[in-house]
C-alpha cells in the first residue's frame, strides 16, 4: 500500500496557509471582505508567525514548530511505523496545544490566576480564533487522521479516517463542548466559583417544582407544567396518530390522500404558526369569543391562553409526526397473523385487541415518547400561547433575554430540560431495543388486512374528520388573516400588511427593498442556503460511516451522534451563548454562529435520511467496488452517491426548510445585524402585530411548499430499475422538531 | 494472466468472543480450482472474504503468490470476486459495470471499452452493452458479474455461492462454463458452496469446513471414498453409519465384521476392536433371500426416476440403499439378502 503522500502535502499546505498567510484571529469585519489585506501586519490582522515575532505573542511559535516538524514526514525513506506514530503525535499535540493556548490566554493575558502565578505574565492578550487558527486546527486533525490510517485503522483508508476525525471533532466542538459549558455554568455561583449549592438552589426553586396548583394556588412549577403538557401531548398525539393510521391502512376512507398530504404540514410550517392561527380563532379577539359575545353576551376573555391552548396547538402540530411513525407500525402488522386469529374463531374485535394491538405495542410506546420529546422541546407554541403557563423552554429563554438576565439560572433550567429529554431518549432506546414484532418487509405476505370493527372505525372517523376540518380552517385562517385590516375588530380587506412587510419601491437607484421583513428574510434564505449543503454532506458522511464501516469504538461513535440529536434546541441555544461568547471561539452575534447552529441542529435529519436509504442498498455493492480496486472515497462517489441522489436531495431540501422555520435555538443567537425570519415574526406577535406576522408566515409556508413541490418533480422521475425504492421518504423519529 | 497461489497460516477470525474461523491453515496451488465446502455458518464465506481482504484476520497470516497480504485492504489486492447477489451496480449499464475496475484505475476510455468488450466476449455475452442490470436475466447478470471480475486479470478469482440464485438447469450450465473458463485461462479460483455435488463437479480439490475449522482437504474422490470423520462422510453424500469390529489387522488392511458379513478394508490406522463404519447407499448390493450375506426386510421403497431408494431393516441397523435395478422393484415387506461392494465402505473412527 502506498502512503497517501498527496493528502499529507495538501494538509501541510493548509496548515502553512493558516499559519503564514491569513489572519490568525477573528476579525471584526468578515474575513471575506479582504479589508484586512490592506493592514496585513496590524496587531489584529496579522497571521500567526507575524503575531509571534512582531506583536509579542510568542506562545504561537510552538504551533509553527509542530507544523514544520510534520513536514519532515514527507521524507520517502521513513519507516512506516515511525511515520504513523509521528503523525499521531504531532497531529494530536498540535490540535491540543492550539486549543490549550486559546483557553489559557485570553484578552487580558492568562485566563486563570493559577497560570499567571506559575508563569511570567504576558504583556498582551489575544482575541478569538479566526480563519488562520481554524485552518491550522483542521490541518492538525487531519495529520492525526492520516496517522490513524497509516497505523492500519479503518482498513488503512485515509478518507474514512479523516471523515471520522472531522465528524468527531466538529461534533465535540459544536455540540458537546457547549453542553459541557452549560453544566459548568449551572454549578457556578454569581462570582464564578464552583458551587453545588448554587445549582441545587436554582433547580429546586418553588418556581420550578412548586405544587401550588394542587392546593388551589394559582400555578405549579415550570417543571411540572412541562411534564404535564408533555404527557398529555404524548398520549394525545399517539391516540390521534393511531386513529389516523388505522383510517388510512384499514378502511376505505375517501380522503386518505388528504390525510397523507397533511403529514408534511409540520415540516413546512414554522412551529408557532399553529399557535398564531389558534389565537385568531380562540384568542381574546378571536372568532369564537366574538360569536359567543354576540350570541350569549359572554365577555371575551383570555381563557384559551395557557394549558388548553398549548395542548390543542401541540396536538395539531405533532400528530402528523405520530401518524408517520404509526402508519409504518400498522402496515407492518402481518395480515396473515390476523387471518390466523380469525381462522381460530376470533371475531374482528378480538383480533384487534388480542393480536394486532399487542403487536403494535413497541411502536405505540415509541410514538408516545416522540410526542413527549417534541412537546418538551417545543418553544414556538408556548411563547405565543403560553400566557401565565410557563414551561422550561420559555423559562430558559426569559432567564437569558428578559429582565432577569441570569445565565446561571438559564443554565440550571436548561440542564433540567436536558435531563428530561435524555430520560425520554433512553426510554425510547430501551423500547426500540426490545423485541420488535412487526414484520419489516411488508412483502411476501399474501393475506388481506382485516377491516376494523365498526365501532372502532366510527371512533377513528370521529377523531379524523374534525381534525381535518380544524387543520383546513387553521391554514385558511393563515391564508386570509394577512389580508384583513385588523383581526377581531375590522375585517376590511387590505394589502397593507404585505406592503409593510414586503414592499418594494422603485427609487432613483433602482429597486428599494423598503419592506420591514426583507432584511430578516434574505438573511434567513442566505444562511439557510449555506447551512443546507454542509448539513447534507456531514449527515450523509456520518450515515455512510455508521452503516458501512466497522471499527473499534463504533458503538460509542453511534451513541454519541444519536445522543446529540436528543438535545432540545433551547438547550443548544443557551449553551451556544455561554460557550461561544468568549475566546477562543468567539462567534456570538455573527452569521457564522447561525449557520453552525443550524448545521448541527439539523444533522440528524441528514443522518437519518442517509441511514434509511443506505440500508436499502446491498452492502455487496460496496464490496464489489472495493474488490475492483476502489477505495472508500471512490466507492462513495461512483457507486453510492448516484444511487443515493434522491436521498441527498431530500436531505438538502429538508435541512434548508428546517433552517428556515427553526426557532428554539436560533432565538438566542440572532442579533440586530442578523435577524431570522421566525424570530422577527415572534417579536411582531409578542407586540400584538398579528397582521404582519400572519402575512410573513404565509409567505414562508408558500415558499416552502413551492420548494418541496419543485424538488419532488425533479427527483421523482429517476429510473433505477430494480432498486427504485430509494425514495425521498424522510420520517422524523425523535426530538427532531423544528421547534 | 498470472495465477497465484494462496496460503493460510494459522488464520483465525473472531467476532467478539465467537470464532468465525478458528486457526485454519491450507495451501491452494496456482492455477487450480479449489472449493470451500461446508454447511452454513461453518466459516467458508468468512474465509473467502479474508482472501479478498473484505475481512482482516484476527491472527495468522495470508500469503498470495508468496507475498504477505494479511494487512492489505481489499482495494489493494490483486483479487476479484463474484458475489452471491452479483452486486452489479444498478445505475451503470453492462459496459460501465464491466469497465468499472479499469475506470477506477484511470485507464483511458477507449482501452476500458476494448478490454470490457473482450471480457464480455470471453463470458459469451455480446450485444447487451447498453442494458441496465435490471433488464437482464439471472444467467446474463451472472455473466456480467464474471466479466467484471475477469477484466482486471486478477491473480485470484473468488466465487461466493455463484449459482444459488439460478434455477436448476441453468446451474449446471453455468458451473460447466466456470470450470471451462478457469481451465482455459488457467486461473486460480476459490469457490464457495454448500452443495456437495456442485463442489465435486467443478473442483480440483475441496476443503471441507465445519465449525470454523478445516474438517478435511483433498481431491473430490478422496473425500467421498476416504472421509476422515463422521462429519465429512455425512456431508459428502449420504452414508449409513453402523458399528462393526476390526480384526486381523496387518500393515494396511484389516477384517471388518458387520454381523454375518466380513469385508477386508484399509484400516486407516484404527486400532483393532469396535469401529464406526460409513457405508455409501450404493455400496450395498441387494440379492435374493438365502443367497448368502446379511438377511433383511424391505421397509420403505421409493421410485425416484433413475434409481430405487430402499430402507432395509437388518439385525445391525436400518440401511439406506440405492439400487439401479429399477425394472425389478421390491415390494415393502420383501425379504432380501445384502452384501457389500469393495468401494464405498470405510471405517472412520474407533467406537
Amino acid at each position: 500500500m502506498s502512503f497517501d503522500r498527496k493528502a499529507l502535502v495538501f494538509w501541510l499546505a493548509v496548515g502553512a496557509v493558516g499559519y503564514l498567510c491569513v489572519p490568525w484571529y477573528a476579525l471584526d469585519a468578515s474575513v471575506l471582505s479582504t479589508a484586512w489585506l490592506r493592514a496585513f501586519t496590524a496587531k489584529t490582522n496579522a497571521p500567526a508567525l507575524l503575531q509571534a515575532l512582531q506583536h509579542g505573542r510568542t506562545w504561537l511559535l510552538p504551533i509553527g514548530a509542530l507544523l514544520l516538524a510534520s513536514a519532515a514526514l514527507l521524507l520517502p525513506a521513513l519507516d512506516r511505523n515511525v511515520r504513523a506514530f509521528s503523525l499521531l503525535a504531532l497531529g494530536g499535540a498540535g490540535f491540543l496545544y492550539t486549543f490549550a493556548q486559546g483557553f489559557a490566554i485570553g484578552a487580558q493575558g492568562w485566563s486563570f490566576d493559577a497560570l499567571a502565578h506559575a508563569w511570567r505574565p504576558f504583556a498582551t492578550g489575544q482575541f478569538g480564533m479566526g480563519l488562520g487558527a481554524a485552518l491550522a486546527l483542521s490541518a492538525f486533525a487531519m495529520l492525526f487522521a492520516l496517522g490513524l490510517a497509516e497505523r492500519g485503522y479503518f482498513n488503512g483508508d485515509a478518507f474514512i479516517a479523516g471523515s471520522i476525525v472531522a465528524i468527531l471533532a466538529s461534533t465535540a466542538i459544536f455540540t458537546f463542548y457547549p453542553v459541557l459549558n452549560i453544566m459548568v455554568s449551572a454549578f457556578q455561583d454569581d462570582s464564578g466559583a464552583f458551587s453545588a449549592s448554587a445549582f441545587i438552589a436554582r433547580a429546586t426553586q418553588q418556581k420550578v417544582w412548586g405544587l401550588g396548583c394542587l392546593s388551589g394556588g394559582p400555578r405549579c412549577g415550570v417543571a411540572w407544567n412541562t411534564l404535564i403538557l408533555a404527557l398529555i401531548c404524548g398520549a394525545g398525539t399517539t391516540a390521534l396518530g393511531l386513529a389516523f393510521a388505522l383510517v388510512v391502512a384499514r378502511t376505505n376512507f375517501r380522503f386518505k390522500k388528504l390525510l397523507r398530504a397533511m403529514s408534511i404540514l409540520p415540516i413546512i410550517t414554522p412551529p408557532f404558526v399553529i399557535g398564531l392561527a389558534l389565537i385568531l380563532l380562540f384568542g381574546r379577539s378571536g372568532v369564537l369569543n366574538h360569536v359567543l359575545e354576540i350570541a350569549f353576551g359572554i365577555e371575551p376573555s383570555r381563557w384559551f391562553y395557557g394549558l388548553p391552548g398549548l395542548v390543542l396547538a401541540q396536538l395539531l402540530s405533532f400528530t402528523p409526526i405520530a401518524f408517520l411513525v404509526l402508519i409504518g407500525v400498522v402496515e407492518g402488522v402481518s395480515p396473515s397473523m390476523e387471518e390466523a386469529a380469525q381462522t381460530l374463531r376470533a371475531n374482528r374485535w378480538r383480533t384487534l385487541v388480542d393480536v394486532s394491538l399487542p403487536l403494535m405495542r413497541p411502536g405505540l410506546a415509541n410514538a408516545f415518547l416522540i410526542g413527549f420529546i417534541e412537546s418538551i422541546a417545543d418553544f414556538g407554541n408556548p411563547i405565543v400561547l403560553g400566557g401565565n403557563f410557563s414551561v422550561l423552554a420559555t423559562e430558559v429563554f426569559y432567564s437569558v433575554v428578559g429582565a432577569q438576565l441570569d445565565q446561571g439560572r438559564a443554565a440550571a433550567l436548561g440542564l433540567l430540560l436536558l435531563g428530561f429529554a435524555l430520560a425520554a431518549f433512553f426510554a425510547q432506546r430501551w423500547v426500540l431495543g426490545r423485541k420488535v414484532y412487526t414484520a419489516m418487509s411488508g412483502k411476501g405476505d399474501s393475506g388481506l388486512p382485516t377491516p376494523l370493527p365498526d365501532n372502532v372505525r366510527r371512533v377513528c372517523y370521529a377523531a379524523a374528520i374534525p381534525w381535518i376540518i380544524l387543520t383546513v380552517v387553521i391554514y385558511a385562517m393563515v391564508a386570509v388573516g394577512g389580508f384583513v385590516e385588523q383581526w377581531g375588530r375590522n375585517y376590511t380587506p387590505t394589502l397593507k400588511h404585505y406592503i409593510k412587510a414586503f414592499g418594494i419601491e422603485t427609487g432613483a437607484n433602482g429597486l428599494l427593498w423598503v419592506g420591514a421583513a426583507w432584511s430578516s428574510f434574505w438573511t434567513t434564505v442566505k444562511l439557510s442556503a449555506i447551512a443546507a449543503p454542509v448539513t447534507a454532506v456531514l449527515g450523509m458522511l456520518t450515515a455512510y460511516i455508521l452503516t458501512r464501516h466497522r471499527f473499534r469504538g463504533q458503538s460509542a461513535f453511534e451513541f454519541g451522534t444519536l445522543l446529540s440529536f436528543a438535545i432540545p434546541g433551547t438547550v443548544i441555544g443557551v449553551s451556544y451563548i455561554l460557550a461561544f461568547n468568549v475566546p477562543p471561539i468567539e462567534i456570538t452575534g455573527t452569521a457564522l454562529i447561525l449557520i453552525v447552529c443550524n448545521v448541527f441542529r439539523n444533522m440528524p435529519v441528514g443522518v437519518r435520511a442517509g441511514m434509511a436509504s443506505m440500508a436499502q442498498i446491498d452492502k455487496s455493492l460496496d464490496e464489489a467496488s472495493t474488490t475492483l480496486g476502489a477505495r472508500g472515497f471512490t466507492t462513495l462517489r461512483r457507486v453510492l452517491l448516484p444511487l443515493l441522489k434522491p436521498a441527498v436531495v431530500a436531505a438538502l431540501v429538508y435541512s434548508f426548510v428546517r433552517s428556515m422555520t427553526t426557532v428554539s435555538a436560533i432565538v438566542f443567537l440572532v442579533s440586530a445585524e442578523y435577524e431570522w425570519a421566525t424570530t422577527y415574526i415572534i417579536n411582531r406577535v409578542t407586540n400584538g402585530d398579528y397582521g404582519v406576522s400572519i402575512a410573513y408566515s404565509s409567505v414562508l409556508i408558500v415558499l416552502m411548499l413551492i420548494i418541496i413541490w419543485i424538488i419532488q418533480r425533479v427527483v421523482g422521475t429517476r429510473r433505477l430499475g430494480r432498486r427504485a425504492g430509494v425514495g425521498p421518504g424522510v420520517v422524523p423519529q425523535l426530538g427532531a422538531s423544528a421547534a | 494472466m498470472k495465477a497465484a497461489s494462496i496460503e493460510f497460516c494459522s488464520v483465525s477470525k473472531l467476532y467478539g468472543e465467537v470464532a468465525a474461523v478458528n486457526d485454519i491453515s491450507f495451501t491452494i496451488a496456482a492455477g487450480t480450482l479449489v472449493t470451500l465446502l461446508g454447511p452454513s455458518g461453518c466459516g467458508k464465506t468468512t474465509t473467502l472474504r479474508m482472501i479478498a481482504g473484505l475481512e482482516l484476520p484476527t491472527s495468522g497470516s495470508i500469503l498470495i503468490g508468496g507475498a504477505d497480504v494479511t494487512r492489505i485492504p481489499a482495494s489493494e489486492r490483486d483479487v476479484s470476486m463474484v458475489f452471491q447477489s452479483y452486486a452489479l451496480f444498478p445505475h451503470m449499464n453492462v459496459l460501465e459495470n464491466v469497465g468499472y475496475g479499469l475506470t477506477v484505475q484511470r485507464l483511458p476510455k477507449p482501452d476500458v471499452h476494448a478490454k470490457a468488450q473482450a471480457a464480455l466476449t470471453t463470458v459469451g455475452l455480446t450485444g447487451f452493452d447498453e442494458r441496465l442490470p435490471s433488464e437482464l436475466s439471472g444467467g446474463q447478470q451472472q455473466r456480467v458479474a464474471v466479466a467484471r471480475a475477469l477484466v482486471l486479470e486478477p491473480s485470484v478469482l473468488l466465487f461466493d455461492e455463484p449459482l444459488s440464485n439460478l434455477d436448476a438447469r441453468l446451474r449446471r450450465q453455468m458451473r460447466e462454463e466456470i470450470r471451462d473458463l478457469q481451465q482455459r485461462l488457467s486461473l486460480t479460483v476459490v469457490y464457495v458452496t454448500h452443495d456437495q455435488a456442485e463442489a465435486m463437479a467443478v473442483s480440483d480439490r475441496i476443503i471441507v469446513m465445519n465449525k470454523a475449522t478445516v474438517a478435511q482437504e483433498g481431491a473430490p474422490r478422496d473425500l467421498y471414498e476416504q472421509p476422515k470423520d463422521v462429519f465429512v462422510a455425512g456431508f459428502m453424500g449420504d452414508a449409513n453409519r453402523v458399528r462393526g469390529t476390526l480384526e486381523r489387522v496387518d500393515e494396511r488392511f484389516g477384517d471388518v465384521a458387520l454381523g454375518p458379513l466380513t469385508v477386508r478394508l484399509p484400516h486407516r490406522n484404527l486400532p483393532a476392536g469396535s469401529v464406526e463404519i460409513a457405508i455409501r447407499p450404493e455400496a450395498v448390493e441387494i440379492g435374493a433371500p438365502g443367497s448368502g450375506g446379511m438377511a433383511g426386510t424391505v421397509r420403505k421403497a421409493a421410485y425416484i426416476g433413475g434409481v430405487m431408494e430402499y430402507t432395509i431393516a437388518t439385525d445391525i441397523a436400518d440401511l439406506f440403499v440405492i439400487s439401479m435395478a429399477v425394472d425389478r422393484p421390491l415390494a415393502v415387506g420383501a425379504p432380501v439378502s445384502l452384501t457389500l461392494a469393495r468401494h464405498g465402505v470405510v471405517p472412520i473412527a474407533a467406537a
